[in-house]
């Protein structure tokens, strides 16, 4: 594919409503980001931010009930209205998934051979033979012995399925991968080995990576920039390591927090939680109409002017962003 | 369906240790022949220790005296002890011999040995047609459960589930065989061939094959609906699955994820309802053979109902019990094979 | 204040409350509601039917109608080989196979639940010998079985009765023990044992009414399934000849040649009548479980 001119991955107020009879729930409310060509964004957030959501919306791989409107343009074409068929080709080709928990993310009475074969026989129109020469060369590249092409996923440990389906991920040579919580419910060894694998993988391909977690450790040492999401929004977005050394969003810092990092042993003993729930879905559908700050009930600076204002990102530094009106005020707590 | 829970902590490729198959296979042959046991005590108790007495029941009709009636005891072995009769009875049904017909004067295991042909022929082909529409539909419904179509073949099947089977054979039978209106006679009456046509050969075939339709059309219609339910829950259950979301974000057409993906994985728990079924159609055989006909083991158990000739009727009640157990038997084993997650390396 | 003082009077009103909730509930459901009504009809045909309904309709010496003729005035269903009016046979039929269908279902209730009931409580030995008990009759096949115990317990309704008894009562079991257990892993049980409660009152007064609702739906479903019994095992020889029930009606029809005569009068409404039963005994049931249960619906 030729390379255009211009970010590879551009949204632009992204929305998913789910629809359930007449309840509708704003699990994204207004996301914009880009990335460009072989760049790394890590989106971080607590269960129920809707990174997950946000992420796989992009592919248009939510259900029938989600709605979801804005625009998603890839190599410049907007994913989200265009045609099925075109969407499926782009799907895996050009850019593919990684889940999470891929005890269920794989097929179990298939072979992992027959699995990665697949999208290959699918997208690239090559034989049989080749596509499984390409499978066992991705096994190899991943750490996982080729001759275990034959083997089912249940005859693997959770590492090796991880890793399995990064090779699979890897197989149409895609110029994005989302990964959604490709380590969490691994252990801290494998986590590791498994991300310093993908890690090398896309710095050897110069493959684009949205990597979605609710670990700031993990995200801080694979990703070039980070977004912080909350309630559907995001509440700050620049380069990760400025974000977590000086966030500028309550919420950021928050996190930061309640994360021990590796090389401090001071923050190891104190993590500091937060307080309070993130907004219920009614909660959500009152603060979508309106105006004011989804943070602000649980803020610690929180002011009176949060509930009244409309809260956007504001620039927060030299290609940095983050939603809060401290920001505007330009001062730093 | 849940994959086996997985030992994270497991560095190296470790292949999962199934305990292995002639083990599992000893298990169940020992559960179906303790089963099989428990049938011979409860048709023992049903078909010797209930009637009123037999002899009486042998001789009705026909002018006996004491000594004929204590001598026909005696050869019956009706004064032996409980226990020796239960023995002699197990012996015997081991052996192969299951009575001695009071009506055909012809010994069970012969009656049982003509007639079984025809009821496997009959049963075998409606439980393929069953089994096939019945997955087919039962698919289809499930993938859009709630839709037109999932609506439509649901109240067919439940429907055709309140019918009694009989009935709608007798229907069938005045529609198409009788002829009704200005339908003419499509089919015969009843029976497995005409008398007239040579037995064998090509014509013999058709001939049979005329005859076939009628019974077998009724038996699917009612039983196929059971296959529907169940593959239907399965796919539903299915539907949920993470790797359902991975395949379709690989780029696949919903149709090539339903068929390569969810089928295969719902078809598991359905293969061993299936077979459980098969067990079921047995019963559904009676009715069939009975309106129209059809010379099998159903048949045979409905005209042993008349006298009744109970020595053919606990025969048929062996038969019947037996061929259950080795279907649920078959059910266990077929499933581990099918199930990688299962089978023996 | 001790739990067993305070639990029958904590448990009175939430009672009613919980059948007036039931019942609007239940109202929500049009096929629930269809089959409920279908029901009604038949009950109320069934009681009324001696009010117009005796012995000179139904006695074949003593009727006088035209003999297997389709429908006529006077005879709007048409009549039978011996000039009985097959519309009134229906409805004498609908008294005849609803009873037997109530008191086998009854029987099957009673035999089930108990053992349910006894193989969940008593987990030992004697819960498992009567769970092993449970799958033996479990894999027998069930007309066989049936069509033996009447054969050898002679003609008429009450050996039918208990045939289709012995016949349906595991599936009572298994979900009456199921749910025993369920219903035991309950705290207010550990505190009724730990006051004192014996054997028998922990089941009769615990968990028994916590297990109702599910025997009430498995019920329904039972009735229908006998319904279909006796119909079944009337036809193949073994019910009362004398007596007018559905299945007895098919019986008469086939081997009097209804059939070959193509009399579609006479075999239409007693099959017809049956399906409209089963059917709304399977709506009726399945509408108590999914209001009992919301959850499998989906």
């Amino acid at each position: 594919m030729a390379t255009l001119p211009g970010p590879m991955l551009e949204v632009r107020d992204l929305r998913v409503t789910y629809r359930n009879g007449e309840r509708a729930v704003p699990a994204v409310r207004g996301v914009s980001f880009t990335l460009d060509r072989g760049q790394t964004l890590g989106i971080a957030g607590e269960s129920g931010s809707g990174k997950s959501t946000m992420a796989l919306s992009l592919l248009r791989l939510l259900a029938p009930s989600a709605q979801v409107t804005g625009q998603v343009l890839f190599n410049g074409e907007d994913l989200l209205t265009g045609r099925w068929a075109r969407l499926r080709a782009v799907r895996w080709s050009a850019a593919s998934v990684v889940f999470q928990g891929a005890m269920s993310a794989l097929n179990p009475v298939r072979t992992i051979g027959e699995q990665i074969c697949e999208p290959i026989l699918l997208h690239d129109k090559v034989g049989q033979k080749a596509a499984r020469k390409r499978a066992a060369e991705l096994l190899d590249s991943v750490g996982v012995l080729s001759r275990r092409l034959d083997s089912y996923p249940h005859e693997f440990s959770g590492g090796q399925r991880q890793r399995i389906m990064i090779a699979m991920a890897l197989a149409c040579r895609p110029d994005l991968v989302i990964a959604d919580e490709p380590t969490t419910a691994l252990d801290v060894m494998v986590q590791a080995q498994v991300l310093e694998l993908l890690g090398e993988l896309v710095r050897e391909s110069g493959i684009g990576v949205i990597m979605i977690s609710h670990d700031l450790s993990v995200l801080s040492h694979m990703c070039e920039r980070l977004a912080v999401m909350y309630a559907g929004q995001i509440a700050e977005i620049g380069p990760a390591k400025q974000l977590i050394t000086d966030p500028r969003h309550p919420y950021t810092r928050a996190l930061g927090r309640a994360f021990p990092t590796i090389g401090d042993p001071a923050s190891r003993l104190a993590p500091s939680g937060l307080p309070g729930d993130p907004p219920t879905p009614p909660e959500l559908a009152r603060l979508s109409e309106g105006k004011g700050c989804a943070f602000e009930p649980r803020c610690p600076d929180a002011a009176a002017a949060c509930r009244t204002e409309t809260v956007e990102l504001w620039a927060s530094g030299p290609e940095r962003e983050a939603a809060c009106l401290r920001v505007l005020e330009g001062a730093t707590s | 369906m849940t994959v086996s829970s997985l030992t994270a902590s497991a560095p190296a490729a470790k292949k999962v240790k199934s305990s292995g198959f002639l083990p599992y296979l000893g298990g169940k042959l020992v559960a179906a022949a303790v089963s099989f046991f428990v049938t011979l005590v409860i048709g023992f108790a049903i078909f010797t220790l209930m009637p009123s007495d037999p002899v009486r029941t042998l001789t009705r009709g026909r002018p006996t005296s004491e000594a004929q009636l204590a001598q026909l005891r005696i050869q019956l072995g009706l004064d032996d002890p409980l226990w020796e009769r239960f023995l002699t009875f197990v012996g015997n049904t081991f052996k192969g011999e299951l009575g001695y017909s009071w009506q055909f004067q012809q010994s069970v295991s012969s009656l049982v040995a003509d007639r079984l042909g025809p009821t496997l022929l009959l049963m075998g082909t409606a439980a393929a047609l069953s089994i096939a529409i019945g997955l087919w539909l039962g698919i289809r419904s499930g993938w859009r459960h709630g839709s037109l179509f999932d609506k439509i073949a649901s109240s067919t099947s439940l429907t055709l589930w309140s019918v009694p089977t009989f009935w709608l054979g007798m229907i069938l039978l005045v529609v198409f065989s009788v002829g009704v209106g200005p339908i003419p006679s499509l089919f015969p009456a009843g029976g497995m061939s005409e008398p007239s046509l040579p037995q064998e050969g090509w014509t013999h075939v058709v001939d049979v094959a005329r005859h076939l339709v009628l019974p077998c059309l009724t038996m699917v219609l009612v039983v196929f609906a059971q296959y529907v339910t169940v593959m239907r829950a399965s796919i539903i259950d299915e539907m949920g699955s993470p790797y359902l979301l991975t395949a379709r974000a690989k780029g696949l057409t919903d149709d090539a994820v339903r068929r390569r993906h969810a089928v295969p994985n719902a078809l598991l728990p359905s293969v061993t309802m299936i077979f459980m079924h098969l067990g079921i159609l047995v019963s559904g055989a009676i009715t069939v053979e009975a309106v129209y006909s059809w010379p099998g083991l159903g048949y045979l158990t409905y005209e042993a109902l008349k006298i009744p000739d109970l020595p053919l009727l606990q025969g048929t009640f062996i038969v019947f019990s037996a061929s259950v157990i080795i279907m649920n038997l078959l059910a266990d084993v077929v499933y581990r094979f099918l199930d990688p997650r299962v089978r023996a390396q | 204040m001790s739990a067993t003082t305070l639990a029958p009077a904590a448990l009175e009103v939430p009672r009613h409350h919980a059948v007036s909730r039931f019942c609007r509930a239940y109202a929500k459901r049009p096929a629930g509601l269809v089959g409920l009504g279908l029901l009604v009809a038949f009950g109320v045909l069934a009681l009324a039917a001696p009010l117009f309904i005796g012995d000179d309709q139904l006695n074949v010496i003593k009727v006088d109608g035209p003999q297997l003729s389709p429908p006529i005035d006077g005879y709007p269903l048409g009549t039978d080989q011996a000039g009985r009016s097959v519309l009134l046979m229906v409805i004498w039929g609908a008294r005849e196979s609803l009873s037997i269908g109530i008191i086998a279902t009854v029987l099957t209730v009673i035999l089930g639940s108990t053992v349910g009931l006894l193989a969940g409580h008593y987990q030992g030995w004697v819960g498992k010998v009567l769970m092993h008990v449970t799958d033996w009759f479990i894999a027998l096949p069930s007309l066989p079985l049936a069509i033996s115990l009447s054969a050898v317990l002679g003609q008429g309704a009450a050996s039918i009765t208990i045939a289709i008894a012995v016949t349906s009562w595991t599936a009572t079991a298994r979900l009456v023990r199921a749910q025993t257990i369920a219903v035991e892993a309950r705290p207010f049980i550990e505190r009724a044992k730990v006051l004192g409660a014996g054997n028998t009152q922990i089941m009769i007064r615990h968990v028994l009414p916590n297990v109702m609702p599910l025997i009430l739906v498995s019920s329904t479903l039972t009735v229908a399934s006998a319904i279909l019994s006796e119909a079944t095992l009337t036809f193949l020889g073994l019910g009362d000849p004398t007596s007018v029930t559905w299945g007895s009606m098919l019986q008469a029809a086939f081997g009097g040649g209804a059939v070959t005569a193509g009399a579609w009068w006479y075999l239409m409404p007693p099959g017809i009548a049956i399906l409209i039963i089963v059917l709304g005994f399977t709506l009726v049931g399945r509408a108590v479980e999914h209001v009992l249960n919301p959850r499998m619906v989906n």
